[in-house]
């Protein structure tokens, strides 16, 4: 179970979150609308432990721990992922190689046996074609010339193989054609048990017509205005923003 | 060709310390008197029974030396060295030239047990695997201090014409072909590193691959100072004749200790028509410490000569360790056609200073070079590339490409490119390009998120970074290298 409370988070000396509440229990996907610089990436960072973001109240619970405690990588090993909203490239580093050294070194912090290259060629093998993905691009260095949507179908991949018990999507769907958000919904679907959560950032009520989620958050001005079932998703289409104060152009 | 097995276990070990090579190793050694002068000379070269040419080849070298001073243009900076207050020649104890392994002190054995060159055990499994067609392992000649104590595999490459011993082992066996090369690329005039070291230059290797042969395993020489207050300086010979190929690939350690040792060797490569040398090394001397004490003074000459036509020298070197190195291996492309070409990947931390590059130097017609070179700066360290390309008026048709990189981890290490050109062929391309990146936040988080430690990440980021000259080197050596990469930079985020 993850318990964000009285969340407030500064960057750059700016207040951006100003006391996030939000539990996610096992098993649940929240989703999270909100205008553009309402706070929504502030929160997957600080969540995530990036450098920067600094917590200045509150607290984030993660299954009994203290998670703001922890380092990225210790996150990370603790199930942690986080999809960015914008992946980054690391120029002569294979896809391949990439995924294969996160991935162990989450098995090596778990205490878990290390995947020899066979047994990981075998599991990545497995996952690619699960979402309709070349072998050409697992060669590629990571995201260096892919596509928006391209990246945004390596960052599933990479959850796909890592596994994550606690994933957060940050516009995900944002530059993906329409089938290419079919099977990226259907991935993350196929990712959905008992045990795990999902926090799926995304602007357009059209991806939880595909990832249905348990709950729908709007973010305004760094704090969770309103909560509501899949219906506010719906309603918050047809009247943007403004009945929460805020000027959806802004 | 397929890593040993114990040598991807001594790679596994070489992650879990700083400088795992930093132990000496307590062997009664032959120890000439500090300083220098011609009686030291003599004493060198009587200790090693050497014919008269040679002793005064070494004495018109040192009579030129004391007239040399250091050169002063690298962008490297240390206190004087005081050549008088080393040794010039220490030697492990032991009947002279061993014949075989079992003749090796076992302390020794042990001590390049312990390096990851396990060479008994090398001659060993060869026996057992050793199936014909199929290239065993490597053939290892290992220097310690001043004087080679070991080569493998040497009977097997005999069978094949193919001689690979120490250089001393050489002057008395092949004296000819010893005489006819020596100082035949790097004349004993050359600079004053190079000819201190003809003056009194102690061991090395020496190769001679005969006309038509393909080498058929990586020739290697390991290098390891020992003993306090000496200076290496090796000698290496490779000579590739027509239509030959060879593999070589070169290792260094040192011990830790606080004073700095010098290290000046001399490499001369000669290819004749149609002959392909690849000379690697793998260059892990200590560094110094945290705060810039001690480490290795790296100040090296290597130069090939491509003699024949279509020959081609290539260069690839990872230079992690010393405190300076100070190195440009080149190519002379005498021959129509011949092809050079240096990659090298420079990875300087903490107070490291290096000054490396290359030389081309296009004679004949059609020649070409390609010069990658990938400099890594962390910490204070400071980093130069120094480049010349030179066409000389018969250089019909030259072509040069030149590619460097710089990668800066942290804000107090500065990278610098010191391209040279000089064109006299009107006919010639050269084409240079340089870039200066660092290492993102973003690409440090990206990491880290994904459950990456962020040293880990320096290394993988860092690897990427050099991955077009690390395939270059030989497939067990990648390996070795790739880990040294990460090792060097421990330390250098956070
Ligand atoms: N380094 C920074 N310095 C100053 N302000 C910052 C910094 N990073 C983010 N901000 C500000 O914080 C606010 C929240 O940004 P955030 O990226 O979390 O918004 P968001 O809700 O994800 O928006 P979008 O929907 O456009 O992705 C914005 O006003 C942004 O400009
Ligand atoms: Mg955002």
């Amino acid at each position: 179970m993850i318990e964000i409370k009285n969340l407030h988070a500064k960057v750059d000396g700016k207040d951006i979150l100003k006391g996030v509440d939000l539990t996610i229990r096992p098993g649940e996907v929240h989703a999270i609308m909100g205008p553009n610089g309402a706070g929504k990436s502030t929160l997957s960072y600080v969540l995530a432990g990036r450098d920067g973001y600094e917590v200045t109240k509150g607290s984030v619970t993660y299954y009994g721990k203290d998670l703001l405690a922890l380092e990225p990588e210790e996150r990370a090993a603790a199930g942690v992922f986080l999809a960015f909203q914008y992946p980054v490239e690391i120029p002569g580093v294979a896809n391949t190689t990439f995924l294969k050294t996160a991935l162990n070194a989450i098995r090596k912090h778990r205490g878990e046996k290390e995947l020899d290259a066979m047994q990981f060629l075998k599991l990545l093998r497995e996952k690619t074609k699960a979402l309709g993905m070349s072998d050409e691009m697992l060669k590629r260095a990571v995201n260096v010339g892919f596509s928006g949507g391209e990246k945004k179908r390596n960052e599933t991949l990479q959850m796909a193989v890592l596994e994550p018990k606690f994933a957060v999507l940050d516009e995900t769907d944002s530059g993906l054609d329409i089938d290419a958000l079919k099977i990226v919904a259907e991935g993350v679907n196929a990712l959905r048990s008992p045990e795990r959560s999902m926090l799926v950032i995304t602007h357009y009520q059209r991806l939880l017509d595909y990832i249905v989620p348990d709950h729908v958050h709007v973010l305004a001005a760094g704090r969770i205005v309103k909560s509501g079932g899949k219906e506010l998703a719906l309603e918050l289409e047809k009247n943007g923003y403004r009945d929460f104060g805020v000027n959806e152009a802004a | 060709m397929a890593a040993q097995p114990e040598t991807i276990e001594q790679v596994r070990a070489v992650t879990e310390q700083k400088y795992k090579y930093g132990f000496t190793t307590d062997i009664e050694s032959d120890v000439a008197p500090k300083g220098l002068n011609e009686d030291i000379v003599r004493f060198i070269s009587a200790k090693k029974n050497e014919p008269e040419w040679l002793l005064e080849w070494r004495l018109k070298a040192f009579r030129v030396w004391q007239t040399m001073e250091e050169p002063q243009w690298a962008a490297v900076s240390f206190p004087p060295i005081d050549y008088q207050d080393a040794h010039y020649y220490a030697a492990p104890k032991m009947k002279a030239g061993p014949k075989s392994l079992d003749e090796v002190d076992p302390e020794l054995l042990k001590t390049y047990a312990k390096l990851g060159i396990p060479l008994r055990e090398q001659e060993i499994l060869a026996g057992v695997e050793g199936s014909e067609g199929k290239s065993p392992a490597i053939a290892v000649d290992a220097v310690f201090d001043s004087v080679s104590v070991a080569t493998t595999f040497k009977a097997k490459l005999e069978e094949m014409g193919i001689i690979f011993c120490a250089i001393s082992e050489a002057v008395q066996k092949h004296p000819d072909l010893v005489k006819k090369y020596l100082g035949s690329v790097v004349p004993y005039t050359d600079n004053f590193y190079a000819t201190l070291n003809c003056a009194v230059f102690t061991d090395g290797s020496f190769v001679y691959i005969p006309k038509g042969v393909r080498c058929p395993m990586e020739l290697s020489t390991y290098f390891r100072i020992n003993q306090a207050n000496t200076g290496q300086f090796e000698r290496t010979l490779i000579i590739a004749d027509a239509g030959s190929y060879v593999s070589y690939l070169e290792g260094c350690t040192a011990p830790k200790r606080d004073e700095n040792q010098l290290h000046a060797a001399v490499v001369e490569l000669v290819a004749h028509d149609d002959a392909t040398i690849k000379y690697s090394t793998v260059q892990n001397w200590y560094p110094g410490n945290e705060e810039g004490v001690g480490g290795i003074y790296n100040f090296v000459t290597k130069r090939g000569a491509c003699r024949g036509k279509n020959s081609k020298i290539s260069w690839t070197q990872v230079e992690t360790g010393s405190a300076i190195t100070w190195k440009y291996p080149s190519c002379i492309l005498q021959g129509d056609n011949s092809v050079g070409e240096f990659y090298s990947v420079a990875i300087t931390n903490n107070f490291q200073q290096a000054d490396t590059g290359t030389k081309m130097i296009h004679i004949g017609k059609n020649t070409r070079s390609t010069i990658v070179s990938k400099g890594i700066s962390a910490g204070k360290a400071q980093q130069t590339y120094r480049g010349l390309v030179k066409i000389l008026p018969k250089a019909e048709g030259a072509r040069n490409h030149t590619q460097c990189d710089s990668l800066l981890i942290g804000d107090q290490c500065g990278a610098h490119t010191v391209p040279y050109i000089e064109s006299r062929n009107r006919s010639a391309r050269i084409e240079h390009e340089a870039t200066t990146a660092k290492i993102s936040e973003d690409q440090l988080f990206y990491c880290r998120q994904r459950g990456i430690s962020e040293e880990d990440a320096v290394s993988l980021i860092v690897n990427g970074f050099c991955k077009e000259v690390l395939k270059e080197l030989p497939m067990e050596f990648a390996v070795e290298a790739q880990k040294l990469v990460g090792i060097s930079l421990e330390g250098s985020v956070g």
